[in-house]
Parts: C-alpha cells; sequence; structure tokens
C-alpha cells in the first residue's frame, strides 16, 4: 500500500509544478470576474448566470486537468525510461498503475477543493448565503465521476499509441456521454430492431457520467439529493472505474514494455 | 558580382503597390456599408449578422431559467413549451401550448431514467412564483432571467418579444420601471414602427407612471400601426389588436369620453374571442351615457383595467 501511495505523492507533485492547473484556474477567475462586473438593470442580486458560467468553466478545466494529466503519465515513464528502474525497485505493475490512478485522482481532488471553494466565495458574494450541503454534494459527485474518466483514461493510454490520441478519444467520449447518453434510450424507442436493442444495449453499457452534473440544482437552488442517492451513485461511479482498472491491469501485465 | 539595383527597385515598386492600394482600400472600405469596424458593439464586429441564430437560443435559456433547469430538451416533447411560458405569463404575445407542461419526461423507460431524475430538475415551477423553493411570497427570482434577455436584445435587436417580456417582468415583479421604460425606449428606437413595444410602452405609462394621456397617445399610436401592418395581413396578430382596441376602450370610459370609448369597444368586439361579453360593456356604457347617474356594478371584462 505504501508503495501506491509513494507513486501517487509523486503523481500529485507533478500536477504542483506544472503550470496547467495554474492557468486555468486563473482563467476561470479572471473569466468569472469579467463576467460578475456586467451590470443588468442596475440588479446587483442576479447572481444564477454567474454560477453557471463558473460550474462550466469548472467542469471544462477538471475534464482537461484529468485528461492531459492522467494520459501521459504511463508514456512518459516509458518515454523517459524510468519505467524499468520503477517496475524494478520491485514494484508490480499493478501497483503502478493503481498508484497512477490514485495519484491523478486526489490530484483532481485537490484542484476541485480549489475551484469549488473559489465558486462557493463567488456565489457567497451575491446571495449572501452559502447552501454548503449543496456545494459539497456537487463537488463529491464531480470527483467521483473524475474517478471513472481516469481510469478509462489510463485503460487509452495503455491502448493507443500516442497520448495525443488518446486524450482525443477520451473527450470525445466524456462529451458524448455527458451530452447525449441521458437521451440515448429515447432515441432507441423511435428506432426499429435490431438498431433498438443495440442502442439499448450501448445505453445500458456506457458509464453514465451525466448522473453526477448536478449543476441545473446548484444553479437553480434545488435541495440537496439525499444521500443515500448519492452513496448508491458513488458506488456506481466506483465500480465501473473498477471495472476499467481491471482492465487496463490485464492489459499492462500483457503488455511488452519496450 | 550580381546587381543588388534591380531586386532594390522591385522592392521599392511593390511597396509602392502595397501603399497605393492600402490608401485607396482605406477609402473603400470607409465608405462601405458592410464595415462593422464603426460598430461600438462588440457582439456585432465579432459575430456580424450570425448572432442573430443566437438570439433565439438565449431567448429559450431565459425561459428554462424561468423553470429553474426543468426545461425540455430537443429529445423530449415539446408542445407545452411551444411559447416560452415567460412570454405567454407576461401577456404580452398569444400562447401556442398544448399538452401538459408539468410531465413532458413522462413514466420513466427504465432504472437508469428513473434513477437519472434524482440528478436534475424535474418538476414544473416558475420563478415568479417561488421557483424551486416554492416560496409563493418570492417572486423576485425572476431578475436571474434577465441577463439572458438582455444578450438576447444584444443580438438581435429586432426581436421584438425580447423588449416588451423583459420589460413586463422588469416592472412588474421587480419594480423597475424606469429600467423596463429604458429598455423599451431601446427597442423602439431599433424597431420605431413596432406596435407591439408602443403598446407596452403604454402600459408603463399607464400602470406604473398614471399618466393616461401619454398612454393614450401610444396606445393610439400603437393601433395606427396594427393597422397598417396587420390588417391586410390574412391571419393578423388578433391578440394585440385586442389588447390595444380593450385598453383604450377602458381608459377612454374611465375618462369619461364614451363616444370615444364606444368607438373603440367596436373594434374590440369585432376581433374579440367573446363578443358576447364585449357587447355587455358597450350596452354598460351606452347605458351610462343615457343616464348620468351611477349605472350599477361595470361588467367583468376580458382584459385588464388601465
Amino acid at each position: 500500500m505504501n508503495e501506491i501511495f509513494a507513486v501517487a505523492g509523486v503523481v500529485i507533485k507533478e500536477l504542483y509544478r506544472r503550470k496547467d492547473f495554474y492557468v486555468l484556474f486563473i482563467l476561470t477567475v479572471l473569466i468569472c470576474l469579467v463576467m460578475a462586473s456586467v451590470n443588468f438593470f442596475n440588479d446587483s442580486h442576479i447572481v444564477r448566470y454567474l454560477k453557471e458560467i463558473c460550474l462550466l468553466l469548472i467542469w471544462i478545466c477538471s475534464l482537461a486537468i484529468a485528461i492531459t494529466t492522467t494520459a501521459r503519465q504511463i508514456p512518459a515513464e516509458r518515454e523517459n525510461r524510468t519505467l524499468f528502474p520503477l517496475l524494478a525497485k520491485p514494484l508490480s505493475r499493478t501497483r503502478l498503475l493503481l498508484g497512477k490512478f490514485l495519484g491523478c485522482w486526489l490530484a483532481c481532488g485537490l484542484m476541485l477543493l480549489c475551484f469549488y471553494l473559489f465558486f462557493g466565495a463567488l456565489a457567497a458574494s451575491r446571495e449572501h448565503h452559502w447552501p454548503l450541503l449543496n456545494y459539497l454534494q456537487a463537488a463529491l459527485l464531480h470527483w467521483v465521476m473524475l474517478a471513472v474518466v481516469i481510469a478509462f483514461t489510463l485503460l487509452g493510454s495503455l491502448v493507443f499509441t500516442a497520448p495525443s490520441s488518446n486524450i482525443t478519444i477520451s473527450f470525445a467520449s466524456v462529451a458524448f456521454i455527458l451530452l447525449l447518453a441521458r437521451h440515448l434510450n429515447k432515441v432507441a424507442l423511435q428506432l426499429p430492431e435490431p438498431r433498438r436493442s443495440i442502442l439499448y444495449g450501448l445505453y445500458y453499457c456506457i458509464p453514465h457520467l451525466e448522473l453526477f452534473d448536478v449543476r441545473d440544482l446548484i444553479i437553480h437552488d434545488w435541495p440537496p439529493i439525499a444521500w443515500t442517492v448519492c452513496g448508491v451513485a458513488a458506488l456506481y461511479a466506483l465500480a465501473y472505474a473498477s471495472a476499467l482498472l481491471i482492465g487496463a491491469c490485464l492489459i499492462f501485465h500483457r503488455k511488452a514494455i519496450n | 558580382m550580381r546587381s543588388t539595383k534591380l531586386p532594390l527597385l522591385i522592392l521599392a515598386a511593390l511597396l509602392v503597390l502595397c501603399f497605393g492600394l492600402a490608401a485607396w482600400l482605406d477609402l473603400w472600405f470607409q465608405t462601405w456599408q458592410g464595415n462593422r469596424a464603426q460598430s461600438a458593439d462588440v457582439l456585432s464586429v465579432l459575430m456580424g449578422d450570425s448572432r442573430r441564430i443566437f438570439a433565439n437560443h438565449f431567448f429559450v435559456k431565459a425561459d428554462a431559467y424561468f423553470h429553474s433547469g426543468y426545461y425540455p430538451t430537443v429529445f423530449d416533447n415539446r408542445e407545452a413549451f411551444q411559447t416560452p411560458h415567460m412570454a405567454e405569463d407576461s401577456g404580452t404575445v398569444g400562447g401556442q401550448n398544448h399538452g401538459d407542461e408539468t410531465g413532458f419526461l413522462g413514466q420513466p423507460r427504465d432504472w437508469i431514467d428513473a434513477f437519472s431524475r434524482q440528478f436534475f430538475p424535474a418538476r414544473h415551477t416558475h420563478l415568479d412564483e417561488g421557483g424551486a423553493s416554492g416560496d409563493l411570497g418570492d417572486s423576485s427570482q425572476v431578475r436571474e432571467i434577465m441577463p439572458w434577455l438582455r444578450l438576447s436584445a444584444e443580438l438581435n435587436p429586432n426581436d421584438i418579444r425580447t423588449y416588451t417580456v423583459t420589460a413586463y417582468w422588469l416592472r412588474e415583479r421587480m419594480g423597475k420601471v424606469a429600467e423596463a421604460e429604458q429598455f423599451l425606449r431601446d427597442g423602439l428606437r431599433e424597431n420605431p414602427d413596432s406596435y407591439e413595444i408602443m403598446y407596452e410602452l403604454g402600459r408603463v405609462y399607464s400602470e406604473n407612471k398614471h399618466d393616461l394621456a401619454r398612454a393614450r397617445n401610444l396606445w393610439e399610436a400603437a393601433l395606427r400601426q396594427w393597422q397598417k401592418q396587420e390588417a391586410p395581413k390574412p391571419d393578423p396578430d388578433k391578440f394585440l389588436f385586442i389588447e390595444i382596441a380593450s385598453h383604450l376602450a377602458l381608459l377612454e370610459e374611465m375618462q369619461g369620453n364614451f363616444a370615444q370609448a364606444l368607438a373603440y369597444m367596436a373594434l374590440w368586439k369585432s376581433r374579440s374571442l367573446s363578443p358576447d361579453e364585449v357587447q355587455k360593456r358597450i350596452d354598460y356604457v351606452r347605458h351610462k351615457m343615457a343616464s348620468p347617474a351611477p349605472a350599477g356594478p361595470s361588467p367583468q371584462t376580458p382584459s385588464q383595467a388601465p
């Protein structure tokens, strides 16, 4: 377990040494502050448009950081020839992968913490109340969703030859799921057989990442979700992340490192 | 050694040509009608006429905010959302909605569908009725639709309904009469012949500023514009005609100009969906004209009195 945490620690250090997060965070802050300075009919209490823009930027930034950070983990180790000494420690391939996954996931958690603190401060500056429970749920569900994305990208980094292709495919897949997965069943019901069964099958197979996107509930001040429902959603995401990690481990074990 | 004179001459000739071309093009560009650089509006400089495409998107976005996020997508049944509810509820446009507005999601199709409904707004609410909180006393939340309406107007200054709907919510639920009037005047500057904006501006003067003389002038101008633009059409905008004529009729009746009131009531009756109700009103006014003493309670009117 210590070895996994050691690898994870290196990944976290890598994230805060790189400039990606700082650039995206400052960009998010600047855009939000510029949008906050816009005056709409002399009403200083209008806030929901600001919350929507801020949350959209947080989602885009978190996906960008999660996918790009994860996609270059294994290829960079291979390219720099540090993979051989790592595996000679001795560190099993499974532990290396788990360490990489945990590192990326924890790093994303730290990043989300900063982003959601800023979001909370921004919203509180206009709303003068702080629905902490709602924000906590949104951040946790977001973080759990990133576990699936990271596991998927880690698997992709072992399947695809170049990190660029992995990043592109991961982004496209995640965007497809977030935008369309919720509606696949409605489309499927309009189709004749066997296309209906194929599409419905796809609907059941894909991880429904859109479940974890509770931005509309946060923006429009809906009451918090029941914690049991959140727990089931977390289990759902962790099951997919585990399945993807097992797949990644199996591929990594069979893959020639050099 | 090769002479460097020829390349230098060619370079000089090219520079002269470039300078001359630039001077000529600049003059032409300044006088060109399609020159967007003179516009102070960043959006129009960046997007040109393509911005109008996005205007409707933001108008609908405002309606989605009006429903606190509970809104049908292109994959859902949109029959009950043909006319944005925030526009229909403002009384500035006629509604074309039918079907169940509360249940466009239908029954859950599978367990994922049922489970997913916990994670997005799945209950029909209106912001002017408290929104997601359900606090019926709090209608001020309707202010949240304003950024999108403002953006929609910026993107398409010729979309009349954006001005009338925005002005209604500004003055009725946010108490911002001055801002509503200013916004309508901006709209009228962009659309000088709009009877819809004139009518709404008349309502500002009648209902909020209690300046009935100006309200009358505006409604009369609106009626003239309506007759000029809509009367020749096979399917004219009856909704606004009835609104304008009824408001004018009630204003004249209130001011004691019964003959004028009857003339407007005749117009009102000619296109009304319930002419019998208008006839009752006409009879009542005639009775009042005949006997100056109080003529009993006034009959119910389909439209709001000025």
